[in-house]
């Protein structure tokens, strides 16, 4: 990585870093849970990284971790997305809806 | 180098919209009434990221990718569908499966580069291994307890931090050695090994009840470890979602330890389980008074306002939908009924407004612990279902309990305090409660499914005649 990419990276992480603080303070405790499994789903975007490891064929081995680390990843987006939905359904008010 | 991004804009730009869907999100999901858009935006960006993935230039063999993702949909539907009981063991699983994937795409990474690897991608490819491979087995072992397919209680012996804090300095030092030769091939797996013997002794002190906070911390880290996987590839997507992922952990471990009073580093060395096995012997000679659902059906009755104090053990009994009974009845008959909420009643943070509301109780009746400490006052009756430690007033008054501190409901302050309870036997943490001895306190001995429905069957059987 040159330097600039890796300066560019860091400060990338950091913005998200504060940005993520922001963000998350501001959710009720009430759906902390949701909060849990959806971050979790996001995370699996990790997916991609091991797609195009998974499709490179630069050597045997890397293929295969690759395959792994596909199923890993896309079977936390698939269960995290529909957990999660699941709870948020649930989550009703009993003043009426507008 | 060809795991970089191609240069084909397009696929950046689309990277860039997934980027501010996931952060959008997350935005969303800070309030009920537009979270389920968040999902959906979140679900947007997924789709858009790896579609756009899957037209990069590198990727020539789309066989294993298909492979790949039909088996992960095949795993991930059913984790998907599980009952709300066991989401806390789905979510330990879930951070394992994602640190998995970040460990062995950083293994695969090292192997296709060694020995050409630059310091700085050595450094934090070290951290993605190391990071993802205590995650990996620490998170497997939490899930394990959480689904009591391993003992739930702590596990100590002597030296135990001192062993635990060895490993972790061998494997850092294992990483040093390859910044500095990243050609040293065969330490790699030493490296990845002593992480992964790591996760597994860093959870075995760990008891049921710290599990809100452990498993928050390993949400933390599985989040950083796919943030360091981001710089190792370059991929500005990644590292955001990564330090939303560790933020997030990160603030709810903090969450967490406050709601028990202890820092970080007393829920991973400390073993609380173990401590309290003296005090249970001088508990005896002090009386209490026991009541049956009819008197407990009368006094709630004729109540104006009740506050229902939810812990595990309403889970673990399955009364959720008897509570729920109750409290139809209840709102029935005029009586206002809440519910206190203690930020780690269950086994994940969140994890009882999650079973309240799929039993259907309104999530504005469940309130936090702040505001339901200035409602207790002014109660008439706290009902005490499955809950014991964040109910002791121990915790604000006995210096020498070893809950001392915590925050806890103030239910002492109720006109009359109720507790569904199985015998005076101590709770998961093995210490008295006062509580139970209090003049305005009655105990209702039984198991909390059939003593709610015993009461909910008194309220509605008065109100025929």
């Amino acid at each position: 990585m040159p330097g600039d990419a890796l300066i560019n990276a860091l400060y990338v992480f950091m913005l998200a870093g504060f940005l993520g603080f922001q963000v998350i303070k501001r959710v009720s405790p009430l759906l902390h849970t949701p909060l849990m499994s959806l971050t979790n789903a996001l995370d699996a975007i990790a997916v991609v990284g091991a797609i195009a490891l998974a499709g490179a064929r630069e050597a045997k081995f890397a293929t295969i971790l690759g395959t792994m680390a596909v199923v890993a990843a896309f079977s936390n987006v698939v269960s995290g997305f529909l957990i999660t939905d699941r709870m948020l359904k649930m989550f009703k008010s009993s003043r009426p809806q507008k | 180098m060809t795991m970089t991004l191609p240069a084909f804009h397009w696929i950046e730009l689309v990277y860039l919209v997934a980027t501010a869907l996931f952060i959008l999100s997350l935005m969303w999901l800070s309030a009920p009434t537009t979270a389920r858009r968040g999902v959906w935006a979140g679900e947007l960006g997924m789709g858009l990221a790896i579609v756009g993935t899957l037209f990069e230039r590198g990727i020539i063999d789309y066989r294993w990718i298909a492979i790949g993702l039909v088996l992960g949909a095949i795993i991930g539907v059913p984790l998907g569908m599980v009952q709300m009981t066991a989401v806390p063991q789905r979510t330990a699983l879930s951070h394992a499966f994602g640190a998995c994937c970040v460990t062995l795409v950083g293994t695969a990474e090292f192997y296709l580069r060694s020995p050409n690897v630059p310091k700085f991608v050595m450094s934090v490819l070290s951290m993605e291994v190391i990071l993802g491979g205590l995650t990996f087995t620490g998170s497997l072992m939490a899930a394990g307890k959480l689904q009591e397919v391993l003992p739930q209680r702590p596990i100590t012996y002597k030296g135990q931090n001192l062993v635990n804090l060895g490993m972790l300095a061998v494997a850092v030092a294992i990483a040093v050695a390859l910044v500095l030769n990243p050609g040293h091939r065969n330490l790699f797996p030493a490296m990845v090994g002593i992480s992964l013997l790591f996760g597994v002794m860093l959870i075995v002190p760990i008891g049921g009840a710290d599990m809100p906070t452990v498993i928050s911390l390993l949400n933390s880290y599985a989040g950083l470890s796919a943030a360091a996987m981001g710089f190792v590839l370059n991929s500005k997507l990644l590292i955001v979602a990564g330090a939303l992922d560790g933020s997030s952990g990160f603030i709810l471990s903090v969450i967490m330890s406050k709601a028990m009073n202890r820092s970080f580093t007393n829920v991973l060395f400390g073993a609380f389980g173990q401590v309290q096995t003296a005090a249970a012997g001088a508990v005896e000679a002090k009386t209490v008074r026991s009541a049956s659902a009819e008197e407990a059906a009368g006094i709630l009755a004729a109540a104006s306002k009740v506050v229902i104090v939810p812990g595990y053990g309403m889970a673990v009994a399955q009364a959720q939908h008897k509570v729920r009974e109750l409290y139809d009845v209840l709102t029935k008959k005029g009586v206002e009924v809440s519910f206190g909420i203690h930020p780690v009643a269950g086994r994940m943070p969140g994890h009882m407004n999650v079973l309240l509301a799929e039993a259907d109780i309104p999530y504005d009746r469940l309130l936090e612990m702040d505001d339901i400490n200035s409602d207790l006052p002014q109660t008439d009756v706290a009902l005490i279902i499955g809950a014991n430690d964040v109910t002791n007033p121990a915790a604000r008054t006995d210096t020498s309990s070893p809950i001392y501190g915590m925050p806890i409901l103030d239910v002492d302050k109720a006109r009359t305090v109720m507790v569904i309870k199985r015998s005076m036997n101590p709770g998961f943490a093995g210490i008295d409660n006062p509580l139970y001895y209090l003049d305005r306190t009655l105990m209702l001995f039984g198991d909390a499914k059939g003593f709610v429905g015993d009461i909910v069957r008194e309220l509605s059987g008065g109100s025929h005649h």
